[in-house]
């Protein structure tokens, strides 16, 4: 089953028009990987898909149904929650709160949710109540990840998770991914390190100037000659 | 037609109709008719000086100041004590009384010549105390500025009733001097401050215009629409902000000047934040800020307004009459939150900075969500 | 001239920008030194006033702690905030019915009733002033600045309320002569000063729970740290809007009913009121609650010590210069550490 359809999104800041028709689909289990230059539209198409910014034209579809336009809230409602590349934990909140943060929307009872969610990332359920800004880069990422899965969403959108992160943290982020996915979850990711994104991807998009240019299986985009030569460095 | 040159039509048609209309029929005679309308259109002048002021800080640069009043005060305060003569009596203390309004003689120069130094003193101390302000301000937060003046503003006006022998405490002064009262009979002498007061206001006017065309208008415009990028082209923000900050100020301080020779007299309660500062952000906002027409049609518009309601006053029933005044300050301040939230370009808001300020805030939107003003994505 | 200044000034600025860490603990440390010596001072010399000071510093304190969240929470600088406060002060008085009295206070369980309903009206009050002016100007996505003129519009629609039904004469919630009691170290309180300090400590202690013990609170502090992120975490942010609103509104109702008590009430106070709330507010680092509580006690007691201490120069000995002595200690801050004392940079 189709978990998150985008069909010819059209969108951009303002008058600046970025996406000229992209589309993408993400299959209930999958780990999807968006590459592509600087500039090409990865992380505005993310936006546009969570309704962060207005679609000029185009449509998106989660779970079968109509969510064009939507506002982010009705989005995380629904099951679609959303990472972004920086600045994505409440820093002078601790780490019980972030996560607590991330079940706002949650009426029923949490706490069962959060000790999965603590079981999955040790390195947070060691210290509940350090404050989220004290806490190194990976260990940030971390818990933006963890803050994310309260809501056990169905399918996750993550804008570069491994950006500035250190080489070994970026192995950790991309494992603790996998193991997400591995939960259920389908995982929708824009990705520089393309390489590493794409070898632990089902499938792939590569985006350029704000048009679809290549799709295929993560491997099948790792051994395509001109993904190799353009996006992963030859 | 568009819609809103509809409105402004109206809007300035029903203002000038209730202003005629009324006043006509209350007065007796043609002659207080007419003597009514010249004091009317007087106050406007006056104001339309704080409104234009007031633009060149908010319209055209963004600059937050609600405490116009205390630049008001001063100016007021400056030409009064520079004009004014010496006191001549132990219980009438005030600082200065340099006779310049009479004391030139000797040296050829008449009246007008000792008030036209009088305000160019109180544009320069006006600037001055603007400058001062800046220095800790403006480099900060917008709202710091608007705080930082609210506070100068009072705290003028505690010194001016505090220290008894600056400016005479809160039995203020009287007696200020009048340009050119000679030339007429004292009833008439209206008609010649019309002329002054207007006079002064088209000076400004065509300054504010020819400097908002130059070079240096152009980058307070940058400055408004997008800091940054005009940071990034090598323009020093600071400087030009405080520039703008203290040419309004200063044109402020001449309003002071101007309304104190009109009046002839000053107390501290004079200075009051109602008329000293709501009520010409009333006037810009009503105008359209950015345009400085729009600001003097403001001024129009609202003070129009305000004696329209002031006239209406006498006819109403007892019970209400005494609180009409307070009936006219609150529409004065949902005047403001209706513009705001219905045509918050005002009346001659112009559609190029209508643009503008949309682009303004698309790049704020998008910076909020986290993208890169100019360069789509990053 | 005003050339040379400015790149002066610039010059000065850049260093600051070069070091910004030494530049900002040089600040925060001055301003400590500054304030410990006040205190200090008015230990020796001027208890009284102290005891005034903390007074008039937990009244503020309330209105700051309303100014700070709603800055953090809705990014702007709400000018209405003293007229809102005036407001609650007159609504009490509206609503106080009946004397008697609490054992030594000079008014009775009328006024507990009274201030119960003063924060109802203007919890509530608030939400609708927000959804009249400010969400339809959030929604258009105004900037800061405007949603701040808008609340000047407010602040003078509301003090044109209270003229008109109140009249513009000072007033006081109950009249006569309430004496003072001596209590040791030559200080003379009266019971009245005791209720209010009692219970501006018991707010502010709902307000510390609120804060770090609920949901809500903590969705406030989330706001208020990163509003981008409680958007796409999906915290409904018109709900904690309302919540500050009401938090807010409540608080400054409060604390122009403790004014009140403490000396009169007048339409005219509430817009002079902005600049020690704002200077409290920003001394503590705008966002920052315990920082509005720290800053109000200094305003607060700087005020009246300043005022009271008797040199022959001012502000000294001159009640009249209290706004001075919060604009002295406001510009103090923008120059020294702009972030306030426990601001974020």
């Amino acid at each position: 089953m189709t978990v998150l359809e985008a069909r010819e999104v059209v969108s951009g800041y303002g008058e600046v028009e970025i996406l000229h028709g992209v589309s993408i689909k993400v299959e209930e289990g999958e780990v999807v990987t968006i590459i592509g230059p600087n500039g090409a539209g990865k992380s505005t198409l993310m936006k546009s898909i969570f309704g962060l910014l207005p679609l000029k034209g185009g449509r998106v579809v989660f779970r079968e149904e109509d969510v064009t336009g939507r506002p982010p809230q009705a989005m995380v409602r629904k099951g679609m929650c959303y990472v972004p590349q920086s600045d994505n934990v409440f820093s002078s909140l601790t780490i019980q709160e972030n996560l607590e943060m991330g079940a706002f929307i949650r009426r029923d009872n949490y706490r069962a949710r959060m000790e999965e969610v603590y079981a999955l990332f040790p390195d947070l359920a060691a210290r509940p109540h350090e404050r989220a800004g004290k806490l190194s880069g990976g260990q940030r990422q971390m818990l933006a990840l963890a803050r994310a899965l309260m809501l056990e969403p169905r399918v996750l959108l993550l804008d570069e998770p491994s950006a500035s992160l250190a080489p070994n943290m970026v192995e950790h982020v991309f494992a603790k991914i996998l193991e997400i996915n591995r939960s259920g979850v389908a995982i929708l990711m824009v990705e520089q390190n393309a390489r590493h994104a794409l070898g632990l991807s089902h499938r792939g998009y590569v985006l350029a100037m704000g048009q679809n240019r290549l799709e295929g299986s993560g491997e099948g985009l790792l051994n395509n000659d001109e993904v190799g030569k353009l996006y992963l460095g030859g | 037609m568009d819609k809103g040159r509809v409105i402004t039509f109206l809007a300035v048609s029903a203002i000038t109709a209730g202003v005629v209309g009324i006043s006509a029929n209350d007065a007796q005679s043609l002659g207080g008719f007419i003597s009514f309308l010249t004091v009317f259109i007087t106050t406007v002048a006056i104001f339309a000086i704080f409104a234009l002021g007031l633009n060149v800080q908010w319209g055209y640069t963004g600059i937050f100041n609600f405490g116009i009043v205390a630049f008001f005060m001063v100016g007021a305060y400056t030409s009064a004590l520079l004009t004014k003569e010496p006191s001549s009596s132990q219980y009438v203390r005030y600082v200065g009384g340099l006779n310049l309004a009479e004391g030139l003689g000797p040296l050829g120069l008449d009246g007008l010549t000792g008030f036209v130094l009088g305000a160019l003193a109180a544009a320069v101390v006006s600037g001055l105390v603007a400058f001062l302000i800046a220095i800790p301000a403006l480099r900060l937060r917008e709202d710091y500025l608007a705080i930082a003046t609210i506070g100068v503003a009072e705290v003028f006006r505690r010194i001016a009733i505090e220290e008894e022998g600056l400016v005479n405490g809160t039995r203020g002064l009287t007696g200020i001097p009048r340009p050119l009262h000679d030339l007429v009979s004292p009833p008439d002498y209206k008609y010649v401050y019309l002329a002054i007061a207007v006079v002064i206001l088209f000076l400004i006017f065509i300054a504010i215009e020819r400097s908002a065309r130059s070079p240096w208008g152009r980058v307070l415009k940058a400055i408004r629409e997008d800091e940054l990028t005009t940071a990034a082209s090598g323009k020093n923000i600071f400087s030009f902000r405080t520039q703008a900050f203290v040419l309004g100020a200063m044109i402020m301080g001449i309003g002071g000047a101007v309304y104190s020779a009109n009046q002839g007299a000053i107390v501290p309660d004079t200075f009051s934040h109602f008329f000293g500062t709501f009520i010409i952000w009333a006037m810009l906002m009503v105008g359209g800020s950015g345009s400085n027409r729009g600001a003097i049609l403001g001024a129009y518009v609202v003070w129009g307004f305000w004696t329209v309601t002031g006239l209406v006053q006498p006819h109403l029933p007892e019970a209400l009459e005494a609180r009409t005044s307070y009936i006219r300050d609150l529409l004065i301040g949902l005047l403001i939150i209706v513009v705001l939230l219905l045509r918050p370009n005002g009346l001659m808001g112009e559609e190029r900075r209508v643009s503008l300020f949309m682009r303004r805030e698309t790049n704020r939107e998008a910076r909020r969500v986290g993208a890169p003003t100019r360069s789509p994505e990053e | 001239m005003v050339q040379a200044v400015t790149s002066a000034v610039a010059r000065v600025a850049r260093i600051r920008q070069d070091y910004p860490q030494i530049a900002d603990a040089i600040g925060g440390a001055s301003l400590w030194v500054l304030f410990g010596v006040l205190l200090v001072v008015s230990v020796i010399d001027a208890r009284q006033y102290l005891v005034t000071g903390i007074i008039v510093g937990s009244i503020i304190a309330l209105g700051a702690i309303g100014i700070t969240l709603i800055y953090g929470v809705l990014k702007f600088a709400h000018f209405a905030h003293g007229d809102m406060m005036m407001f609650g002060a007159y609504v009490a008085l509206f609503a106080l019915v009946g004397g008697g009295r609490i054992g030594p206070l000079s008014f009775g369980w009328g006024m507990i009733f009274a201030i119960f309903v003063a924060m109802a009206v203007l919890g509530v009050g608030s939400i609708a002033i927000d959804r009249v002016v400010y969400r339809p100007l959030r929604q258009r996505g105004s900037s800061s600045v405007v949603l701040a003129i808008a609340s000047l519009g407010v602040a003078i629609v509301l003090r044109a309320i209270m003229l008109l039904w109140w009249g513009p004469d000072q007033q006081l919630y109950v009249s006569g002569i309430h004496p003072a009691r001596e209590f040791p170290f030559d200080i003379k309180l009266k019971p009245d000063h005791i209720f209010i300090v009692a219970t501006a400590l018991v707010l502010m202690a709902l307000v510390y729970l609120l804060l770090f013990r609920t949901k809500m609170g903590k969705a406030m502090r989330a706001m208020s740290d990163n509003a981008d992120l409680a958007r796409v975490a999906g915290i409904d942010t018109e709900l904690v809007f309302m919540w500050t609103w009401v938090i807010g509104g409540a608080l400054a109702a409060v604390a122009g009913i403790l004014l009140g008590i403490q000396s009169n009430l007048k339409p005219e106070l509430g817009f002079i009121l902005l600049l020690p709330l704002f200077a409290s507010a920003i001394l503590g680092g705008l966002g920052s609650p315990q920082g509005a509580l720290v800053g109000a006690m200094i305003v607060g007691i700087s005020q009246e010590v300043v005022v009271g201490i008797d040199l022959p120069f001012p502000p000294f000995g001159v009640p009249g210069y209290k706004p001075a002595v919060a604009f002295g200690i406001l510009i103090l801050i923008l120059l020294v550490r702009p972030r306030g004392l426990f601001g974020r940079t």
